[in-house]
Order: structure tokens, then sequence, then C-alpha cells
């Protein structure tokens, strides 16, 4: 305070009025401080995530084009062009990436046959209508990656075949995806229904979302495990006490589905809740008024009205499942063999093995299946949903 | 806010009974996984082995020897990873919240208009510094080459770009951030800290999380701000208050709910993280998670200790979950909605 008042009380510096200045000078500190805002509100946030992004990518992009070695002394990078790529997808780490081919079983054909034809008709469709150049281009593209996708998948389901890392995770996305929004769906709308005690749901529901991954796996591997584990009784009595989860290969998958399901059903259900919780209920008055089903009033109402947010939701939901990694790392170390290996998963076990030019190929790949698929999603799926609202 | 809506219409006594069965079913999922934990944290490794166990003084005599191993024989080994994980996730959320709810407000106020060109530069200058710091170039010398090459080109084709990018390209570029796994950054992001000599430092972790991080806020908060009214902004502007002035004392205490809610989803996200935190730390800044995973030792998962380490790693965001649990639905909400 004393230090304040003999600053009043000092003589007054000569322009130091504010007044005199702003018209002297074109333009003060204050003035400019305020000029800029705008970027001194973007750029730190915009700069970080910039830095911690693009110079990642460039030097994981120049990692997957080398080989490491160790020379005397230290180690070498060897520029190697894509033969990291090639290792992957023909050579010897094709087994583990892409898994083993087989020809496919006659419900597998019978599927490609399906999804080929809906594709060609999908993009005749595209082609008769009014999309055309570049969207049709896109859509040409998203139908091959589709369809080579599918091919994959069906031929390493077939019965001589075995699923690489790279199906592995798409089952991961597609099952995990499906089931935790069809089970958040379901309890979202049991619990917008108005019932006593709802708060006590909400709050439960919540808690695993909460807990890590990590514990999650190790939870779940006690919860597995069918010696010693809570649901021993329950084994014995089908018969299935020798049984072993994490050592047949869908066993193993179920289980990290399975703990997949139970973390992330909660965001699907809390979100979903909320949107129902903020739909007006006078439509579904009327409706019923006039003698709708309940199943009429879902499908033509109530699902409607959610659709956007469960349409970001999946989104979300889909770009985070790709990434999947602690729960099989954890809950199964991917085995039995590479059985459970998510992409993320394998990428970490051939750094460990110092195959760091492998490793970042199958990163860049990993960030291409994401891409894709995101924006095939945002384009063909979302856009449509939240403009359909 | 809104006018209160009119309340459903309570279901038949039926459709009642069936709910709270389906409910409750999905309520025994979500709880007995945690009560199995909580159970498991009383027993011996006799009890864990000899079968499973159920209920605590009927069929097996609780201890707790776990307990007292985690908290008094190995206490160095377990308060120091708990105080890193709660520093680390504490600062990098804060960090995060500031630094991305003052970009989200930007980005929902401002329109932005920076040249293609001029970003592309940028990236090209980054990638120039990454490509001299491979060739084993100093840190400054290639940080400092690359500002001077990016200032010289900008400055002879000033004027020249003409396409330029808007607000919603910006959001969206943030939040296709997260579409980046974390595995194809993180050997690049341990090379960057190891060059820095910030390997193994709650630094190094705090860095990384808030960057992860930010996309999220400023995805969440830029609609957040977007939904509030902007009549009382532009009445403070022509009252003659700055910027930075209006955003703290006007958009911030409304925006507290939804600040509340983004801030519990970047914890979470930043408490749990098991990726980054295994490549970039060892010993010293190790976190929780890492500790968990650790106890798969030699000797096989010690599922009685394992168990009184996962209990103290979730009951604090499990507290903070149950209390701000109204927030978060609709936080998530409103960028979920827009998105």
């Amino acid at each position: 305070m004393a230090l304040r008042s003999d600053e009043r009380r000092g003589p007054p510096l000569r322009g130091a009025d504010p007044a005199v200045r702003a018209a002297r000078a074109p333009e003060g500190l204050g003035a400019r401080l305020e000029r800029w805002s705008p970027w001194a509100f973007l750029l730190p946030a915009a700069l970080l995530v910039l830095l911690f992004s693009l110079f990642p990518l460039v030097l994981s992009l120049y990692f997957s084009l080398v080989r490491l070695t160790f020379a005397p002394g230290g180690f070498r990078l060897t520029f190697v062009g894509l033969a990291n790529y090639a290792t992957l997808l023909a050579g010897t780490g094709r087994q583990e990436f892409l898994g083993v081919l087989a020809s496919p079983s006659p419900p597998g054909w019978a599927a490609l046959g399906l999804a080929a034809a809906g594709l060609a008709w999908w993009l005749a469709r595209a082609a008769g209508g009014a999309v055309s150049g570049p969207g049709l281009l896109g859509r040409a593209a998203v139908a091959a990656a589709a369809g080579a996708g599918l091919w994959l998948v069906v031929s390493t389901l077939a019965p001589h075949g075995r699923p690489g890392s790279l199906v592995v995770t798409l089952i991961y996305v597609a099952a995990g995806v499906g089931v935790e929004y069809a089970l958040g769906l379901g309890l979202a709308l049991l619990c917008a229904q108005r019932l006593p005690g709802r708060r006590f749901f909400r709050v439960v529901f919540l808690l695993p979302m909460m807990i890590t991954p990590v514990g999650i796996a190790y939870l779940f591997r006690m919860l597995t495990d069918t010696g010693k584990g809570p649901f021993t009784p329950l084994w014995k009595l089908v018969g299935l006490s020798s049984f072993s989860w994490v050592n047949d290969p869908w066993g193993a998958r179920a289980a990290v589905l399975i703990g997949d399901v139970w973390q992330w059903t909660p965001f699907m259900f809390i979100v979903l809740l909320a949107a129902l919780e903020s739909q007006p209920v006078e439509p579904v008055e009327a409706a019923v008024a006039d003698g709708a089903s309940g199943w009429q009033v879902f499908r033509h109402i109530t699902f409607p009205a959610i659709l956007p947010v469960s349409s970001t939701l999946v989104l979300i939901r889909m770009i985070e499942a790709f990434k999947i990694v602690d729960l099989p790392n954890v809950l199964t170390s991917g085995g039995p063999g590479t059985a459970t290996e998510s992409l993320t998963l394998h990428a970490y076990v051939i750094w460990r093995a110092l195959d760091l030019g492998g490793s970042a190929a199958i990163a860049y790949i990993l960030l291409l299946v994401v891409t894709v698929a995101a924006v095939s999603y945002v384009r063909l799926v979302h856009r449509r949903a939240v403009e359909a609202a | 806010m809104r006018p209160a809506r009119r309340r459903r219409a309570a279901p038949s006594p039926a459709a009642r009974a069936a709910s709270y069965a389906v409910l409750g079913c999905w309520t025994c999922v979500v709880l007995f996984p945690l009560y199995w934990l909580a159970v498991t944290s009383l027993k011996t490794p006799i009890d864990v082995f000899g079968g499973p166990f159920y209920l605590p003084f009927v069929d097996f005599h609780p201890t707790l020897s776990a307990w007292r191993y985690i908290f008094v024989d190995l206490r160095n080994d377990t308060l120091r990873p708990y105080a890193n994980t709660v520093v680390v996730a504490t600062t990098s959320s804060v960090i995060a919240l500031v630094l991305g709810s003052a970009a989200a407000y930007g980005l929902a106020r401002f329109p932005y208009r920076p040249r293609l060109g001029a970003i592309l530069l940028l990236g090209g200058c980054v990638a120039l510094a990454v490509v001299a710091l491979s060739l084993s170039v100093p840190l400054p010398a290639a940080v400092l080459g690359a500002a001077a090459v990016f200032a010289a080109v900008w400055a002879l084709t000033r004027g020249r770009f003409r396409r330029s990018v808007t607000n919603d390209d910006i959001a969206f570029w943030m939040i296709s951030q997260r579409i980046l796994p974390p595995v194809a950054v993180v050997i690049p992001v341990y090379v960057l800290f190891q060059r820095l000599h910030l390997l193994d430092t709650r630094t190094a972790l705090v860095a990384t999380y808030v960057a992860s991080n930010l996309p999220i806020v400023v995805w969440l908060m830029r609609d957040y701000f977007r939904s509030l009214p902007v009549e009382l902004e532009e009445c403070a502007a022509v009252d003659g208050a700055s910027r930075y002035r209006i955003f703290w004392s006007i958009v911030l205490p409304p925006s507290v709910p939804g600040l509340v809610a983004t801030f519990l989803f970047v914890l979470v996200f930043a408490w749990n993280e098991y990726l980054f935190a295994l490549f970039l730390t060892s010993a010293r800044a190790q976190t929780l998670p890492l500790t968990v995973a650790a106890q798969n030792a030699t000797r096989g998962p010690q599922w009685w200790y394992m168990s009184v380490l996962i209990l103290i790693m979730i009951v604090p965001v499990i507290a903070m979950a149950i209390a701000l649990e109204r927030y978060m639905a609709r936080g998530l909400l409103v960028g979920a909605v827009k998105g």
C-alpha cells in the first residue's frame, strides 16, 4: 500500500497520460494487444497441437522407411525405402499382420457376393444420381477399400485361415462399438422412463468408464479364470472347468471384447440418456394418443431424434476403439500366439524387438485405416444422419 | 435456463418390473467386478489360490496384509507413483483446460482466415527441422534455422497466397488429431524428450497429455461457448472492456458446468493413460497404471496386491464422477449434438 501511494505522489512522467500517448502514437500496447487478441486466444493451443502432431508424423514417416541396425559404438539407421511395408504385406510379417488367407467357406462366398452386389448397386445409384466427379471417385475408393477389407476378413476367418492383427483390430472395432451402442441405447431407454431410483442407476452405470484399462484387464483376468475365478462353480456346472478362455483364440478375443464393452458401454449410455431426456415429450404423447405402439414411437419419433447424437457417438468410439492396446496386452499378452493382438499392440511388440522401422510402418498403416474409416463414415453416414434431423 | 418440461408418463407396473429387472442385472454386471476387487484385496494368497471364496468372515478370514504390504512395506514405491499421477493428471488437465478453452472461445467468436500457404509453409519448416534433427544438428540450431526459413519465405511471398481456411476447418483439424494413434506418435515424442533431456520427468508427461487432450477441450468447449448468448459480450465491448476481460468475467462464469465436465473428462484420460507413460517414464516419474501393470512380476500376477493398487487408483476418480455426474452428461452432450 505504501509503495502504491508513493508512486501516486511522484511527479507525472511526460506523456504518461494514456490519452496523450494514444493521440501521439498510432497504436499503444493495449490497442495492439486488443487487435491481436483473436490470435492470442487461438495460437498457444494450435501451435502446441501442431507441434505434437506434425513433428511426430514426419519423424514417424521417416522411421517407417529405415531399418535400425546396431553398429559398434551405437546404432545406425539405413534407408530401405518401402521395404518395411513390403515385409508386412507380403514378406515375413504377413502372417502376423494380415493373417493366413484361405479360400472362403460357402457362407463366406455368399457374404462376399452379397457385399459386392451391394457395393456395385450403391456405386451405380450414385453414378446415375446427382453425384459426379470427385464424389464418385471417392465413393469408388471407399467401395474398393470396403471390398478389400471384407475379402480379407472373410478369407482369414475361413476354416484354414487365421486372422492377423489388422483383422483382429477390425473385429474389436466392429463388434465392440456395435455391442456397446446397442447395450447403451437399451439401458438409456430404460433409464429415461419415469422410474424411482434412476439417479442411482445413472451413477452406478457410469463407474466402469472411470477405471484404468490396465486395471480392467487384470480384473477380467481374475474373473475369467476358470479355476479360481468367482464363476468356477458355473463353469463346473456346464462342464467347462478345464476350458481356459485365454488359451482359446476366440475365447481370448471374447474376453478382450467383454472388458471393452464393460468399460465403454457407460459412455454410450450417459450421452444417449442425456439426449433422450432433452427430447420434448409432446410428439410422443400425441403419437400414443393416436394409438401408436411402443415400437412405432421408438422407430418414428425417438430414434430419428437421437440419430445425430448416435452417429457422433459411434464415430468417436470407432476412432478410439482402433487404438485398443492396454486390454489385450495385459489380459492375454496378445495370445494365444498372436490371436488377440491389435495393431497398436503389434507395433509395440515389434518395437520391443527393436524393429523400429516395422513398428513405424504398422503405425502408419493404422493411421491410414483409421483415417479412411473415419472420413468415409463422416461423408457417407454422419452427414446424412445430422442433416436428417 | 429452459422452461420446465412436462414429465413423461409413468410406465405400467409390468413394464416397470421388467425395467427394474434389466437395470438390476446390469447393476450386478457393473458392481460385481468391483466387489470382487474389494474382496480379493482382503485375501491372502492361500485364499485366492484355494478356490473362489465370496464372502469375507463367512467362507474366508479377511486380512489387511495386502494393504499393509502396499502402504507400509512398499510405502515409497506406492506413494511416489501416486503423487506422480495426481500431479501429472491435474496439472496437465488444468493447462489443457486453460489453453483449450481460450482457443475454443476464439474459434467460437472470431472469424479466422489464416492463409493455407502460411500453414503449409509452417508444416514444411517443421519437417525441415525434423530432418535436420535426424541428421544430428543440435536442437536450438534446427529450431532457429527453421524459424529463419519460415520468416524469410513468408516475407518474400507475402500477399501471394490467396486460399485461406475457416474456423470449421481449424476445429475439424483439431479433433482429427484424435485419429492419430498414439503408437504413431510415441517414438518420435520419445526421441524429442530424449534430446531435451526430459525423459522420465513429470514435465514430459504433462506436455504430452496437454497436447493430446487439447483437441477434446477445444471441441467440447467451442460448442459450449457457441450456445451462450452473444449480446452480453457485445454490451461489455461497447463499454470498453478488453477481449481478455470479457472472456474472463463474462464468458467463463456461466460456462462452469461445461468446464467441469470437460475437466473431469480429460482428467480421467490423463489419470488412466498407459502407452505414453510406458514409453516416456521408467522410475522417477512412473505413474500408477504402470505400477499396476508391474505387479504381473516374475512370480505371476499377485492378485491381492494388484486389487489394492487398482482400488486406491480408482477411488478418487469414482468419487469425483459421483459428485459431478450431473455436469458430465450435459457437457458431453453439447459437444456430441453439434459435432
